[in-house]
C-alpha cells in the first residue's frame, strides 16, 4: 500500500504537485501544465488549523500610527485647519520649486487649470480632473514635498490644499480647509468618472 | 619581434608554423610553448585551461542585455530588453522598473506588514511570520498599464523604435509568497468588506485600492522571484502581486493592508491610471490587462541579411486568463495563420509564439494578434480609437506591426497601416 501511494505520488509529482501530507484531491480546476495546489483553492491544506497564530495582534495605537489614508467621505482626516493665505506661504516655501509660481510652470506635474472640458481633457490638473479634494490630503501628507515627505504639519497640509483649490477657482479666497470643509468641496470633474465596464469575450472592444 | 607586432595566428596557422618557430629557436621550453599558444591562438578553448568555479555567476562578456532607462529621476522607469530574451521568464535583474519615489532601503528584519480595518483581529506580521505560512508559487506576467503608449498617436507613429522602448514595461517571473486569502483568513474579514487599500513603505507611500474579490481569488504577498528573494527594485522584502492587473496595483515594499467597504480614491487611481474616453467620461479602476501580443523578432533595429526561412517569434499574454491562440500575418493583415504556441500555457502568464516564415525578399508588414480564453481578440488600433477615443494614456493593447524592407531592414510599421 505504501509502495502504491509512493508510486501515485511520483506520478502526480511529475505533473507538478504532490506534497507529503496531502490528503485531498486537487482543489481548483487546472489546465494542462498547471496543477492546482491540493486542498482549498488558496492553497491551504484541509488539515490546516483555522488560525496559525503567527504574527501579533496590533494595538489601536499601532494601527493609528500607520492608518493615515483619507477617503472621500472624510474618514481619516486629522484635526487642524488652514487658510488660503497660510497656504500661499507653505506653497512658496515647499512646492514652488517643482510646480512653479502659479502651479502651471512645472517642471513637475501641473496643478492648476480651471478651464473645464467637454469631451477630452486638455490637461489633467486638480482643477479639471481630480474627482475628490480629499485625495489631496491623502497624497500630500504621504508623498509631498518629494524630497522631504512628511515635513508638513496637519495645519500646513490643510492650508496648502486651500491655496491649490483657490488657484483652481474651486474655493473662495477666504476659504478655510479642515476635516469638515474639505470633504464638502465638490470637484468639477467628479461626475465624469465612471467605473470600468470592460469585459472579456469575442467581438468585444471597450 | 615586439609582442604587439607579432602576427595573430589561428590554431591551424600556428600548427603549420610551429616547426619553423622551433627551428628558429623562439620556443625553448614547454612554458614558452604554453605562453605562445595563449598569445597566438586564444580562440581555441581546448588548448588553454578554463576558469575555476565561483560563488556568483556572470553573463558571458559579449552578452550584456540592459534595461532601457527613461530618466534618472525619482519617478521613472526602466524597460526590459524583450528582443534579447528567450522563452518567457525574465531574469530578475532585467525585470522592468517603475518607481514613484525611488527605491527604499528596507531591512528584512525591520519590515512589518499591518493588516487592519474591517477585520476581526488587526495584526502585525514580520517577515519570518509571513514566510512560515503555507507558500504558493505562480508564474505570472506583470505589465505597466502605460506600456505601449508610444504607438497610439496617429500623428506621431514612430518607425525607428525597439520593442524594448515600446513594450518593455512587461516582464514574467515565478513569484513566491503567501496567498492574500491565507492572511485574510487569519485576521478574519468582517461582513460588508469589499475592497482593500494596499500601501507601500517607499517615500511616496504609494497606495492603491483593489477589490476584495480579486485579492481573495489569486493575489499573493510575494517575497520570492525566480527562486531568490525579491530584489529591492521589485519591492524587497514584500510586495503585493495581483495577477493580470495593471502593474501599479501590485504595490511594492508593502507595509499596510486596510480592509474597507469602498475604494480610497488615491492619487494613483484618480489623477493617474485613469482613462479619458473621448466622450466626456473618464474610466476609473480599469484594472485588468486585456490580451496582447508583440513580435520580438524580427524587430527594429534588426536587419534580415537575406531572404529565405526566418522564424517570427514573440510573446502573448492576457490578464483575463490563458492565451488560446496567436495569429501572425506576413502580408500587412490581409491574411492570418496560426502561430505555434510553446507550452505550458499558464493562466495570466506570457506564452512564447513562433511562426516559420519564408521571406521572399519583398517589402512587407508582419503583425500578430492574440486571443484569450474568454474569446477576446487583440484589437486593431482603429478599434481602440473607436472604443476609447484617441487620447487615453493607458491600456493600449492593440496589434503591433513591423515593416520588413527589401533591404532586410525592420522598422515599426503600424504607421503604414493606419
Amino acid at each position: 500500500m505504501r509502495a502504491l501511494a509512493a508510486g501515485l505520488c511520483a506520478t502526480i509529482a511529475l505533473l507538478g504537485a504532490c506534497t507529503e501530507g496531502d490528503r485531498t484531491a486537487a482543489g481548483a480546476a487546472a489546465a494542462p501544465g498547471e496543477v492546482a495546489m491540493a486542498g482549498t483553492p488558496e492553497g491551504i491544506p484541509s488539515h490546516a488549523p483555522a488560525r496559525f497564530g503567527f504574527g501579533s495582534e496590533a494595538s489601536d495605537a499601532r494601527v493609528a500610527m500607520w492608518d493615515i489614508d483619507v477617503r472621500p467621505d472624510g474618514e481619516g482626516l486629522p484635526a487642524g485647519s488652514g487658510s488660503v493665505a497660510q497656504g500661499r506661504d507653505v506653497y512658496n516655501v515647499h512646492c514652488v520649486a517643482c510646480h512653479g509660481p502659479t502651479g502651471t510652470e512645472g517642471p513637475n506635474d501641473r496643478l492648476v487649470d480651471s478651464e473645464q472640458w467637454d469631451d477630452v481633457p486638455g490637461t489633467r490638473t486638480v482643477g479639471n480632473y481630480w474627482p475628490y479634494a480629499t485625495t489631496l490630503y491623502d497624497y500630500i501628507r504621504k508623498a509631498m514635498p518629494q524630497l522631504t515627505p512628511g515635513i508638513l504639519s496637519h495645519d500646513q497640509v490643510y492650508a496648502v490644499i486651500a491655496y491649490i483649490l483657490w488657484m483652481n477657482e474651486i474655493v473662495p479666497e477666504d476659504a478655510v480647509m479642515d476635516a469638515e470643509t474639505l470633504p464638502a468641496v465638490v470637484m468639477p470633474a467628479r461626475d465624469k468618472f465612471v467605473v470600468d465596464d470592460r469585459v472579456g469575450g469575442a467581438g468585444i472592444v471597450r | 619581434m615586439p609582442r604587439d607586432e607579432r602576427p595573430r595566428l589561428s590554431r591551424r596557422a600556428w600548427i603549420t608554423t610551429t616547426s619553423g618557430v622551433i627551428a628558429a629557436g623562439l620556443v625553448k621550453t614547454q612554458s614558452d610553448a604554453i605562453k605562445l599558444v595563449a598569445q597566438e591562438a586564444p580562440s581555441d578553448p581546448t588548448k588553454v585551461p578554463g576558469r575555476l568555479v565561483s560563488e556568483l555567476g556572470t553573463r558571458a562578456p559579449a552578452e550584456q542585455p540592459k534595461r532601457l532607462v527613461r530618466a534618472q529621476a525619482l519617478s521613472s522607469s526602466s524597460r526590459t530588453p524583450l528582443a534579447d530574451l528567450m522563452g518567457t521568464i525574465t531574469p530578475a535583474d532585467l525585470h522592468f522598473e517603475r518607481h514613484h519615489a525611488g527605491i527604499p532601503d528596507i531591512q528584512f528584519e525591520d519590515h512589518e506588514l499591518l493588516i487592519h480595518g474591517m477585520v476581526e483581529r488587526p495584526m502585525v506580521f514580520r517577515m519570518p511570520d509571513l514566510m512560515r505560512y503555507p507558500q504558493v508559487s505562480r508564474i505570472r506576467f506583470l505589465e505597466c498599464s502605460g506600456n505601449g503608449g508610444g504607438v497610439y498617436n496617429r500623428e506621431r507613429m514612430p518607425t525607428e523604435v525597439t520593442v524594448q522602448a515600446l513594450d518593455g514595461l512587461l516582464s514574467t517571473s515565478e513569484w513566491t509568497g503567501v496567498a492574500v486569502s491565507t492572511l485574510l483568513r487569519e485576521v478574519g474579514v468582517r461582513p460588508g468588506a469589499s475592497w482593500i487599500l494596499a500601501e507601500g513603505g517607499d517615500s511616496a507611500v504609494m497606495s492603491r485600492s483593489v477589490p476584495l474579490d480579486k485579492v481573495m481569488e489569486d493575489s499573493i504577498l510575494a517575497y520570492g522571484q525566480n527562486g531568490e528573494r525579491i530584489r529591492p527594485e521589485q519591492g524587497y522584502p514584500l510586495r503585493l502581486f495581483n495577477p493580470g492587473y495593471e502593474g501599479n496595483t501590485s504595490v511594492k515594499w508593502l507595509r499596510r493592508i486596510e480592509v474597507t467597504d469602498q475604494p480610497t480614491h488615491t492619487r494613483d487611481e484618480t489623477s493617474k491610471y485613469t482613462d479619458p474616453l473621448g466622450d466626456g467620461t473618464v474610466r476609473q479602476f480599469s484594472l485588468v490587462m486585456d490580451a496582447k501580443s508583440v513580435i520580438t523578432f524580427p524587430s527594429y533595429p534588426y536587419v534580415l541579411p537575406d531572404p529565405g526561412w526566418w522564424e517570427i517569434r514573440g510573446l502573448a499574454w492576457s490578464g483575463r486568463g490563458r492565451i488560446t491562440r496567436v495569429e501572425v500575418s506576413t502580408d500587412g493583415g490581409r491574411s492570418w495563420v496560426d502561430a505555434a504556441l510553446q507550452g505550458p500555457i499558464l493562466d495570466k502568464s506570457t506564452v512564447r509564439f513562433r511562426h516559420l516564415f519564408d521571406w521572399n525578399g519583398r517589402d512587407t508588414v508582419i503583425l500578430s494578434r492574440a486571443t484569450d480564453e474568454t474569446g477576446y481578440v487583440q484589437p486593431t488600433v482603429e478599434q481602440l480609437w473607436e472604443a476609447r477615443g484617441t487620447r487615453t494614456s493607458y491600456h493600449q493593447n492593440h496589434q503591433r506591426a513591423w515593416r520588413i524592407a527589401r533591404t532586410g531592414e525592420v522598422t515599426f510599421g503600424l504607421g503604414e497601416l493606419v
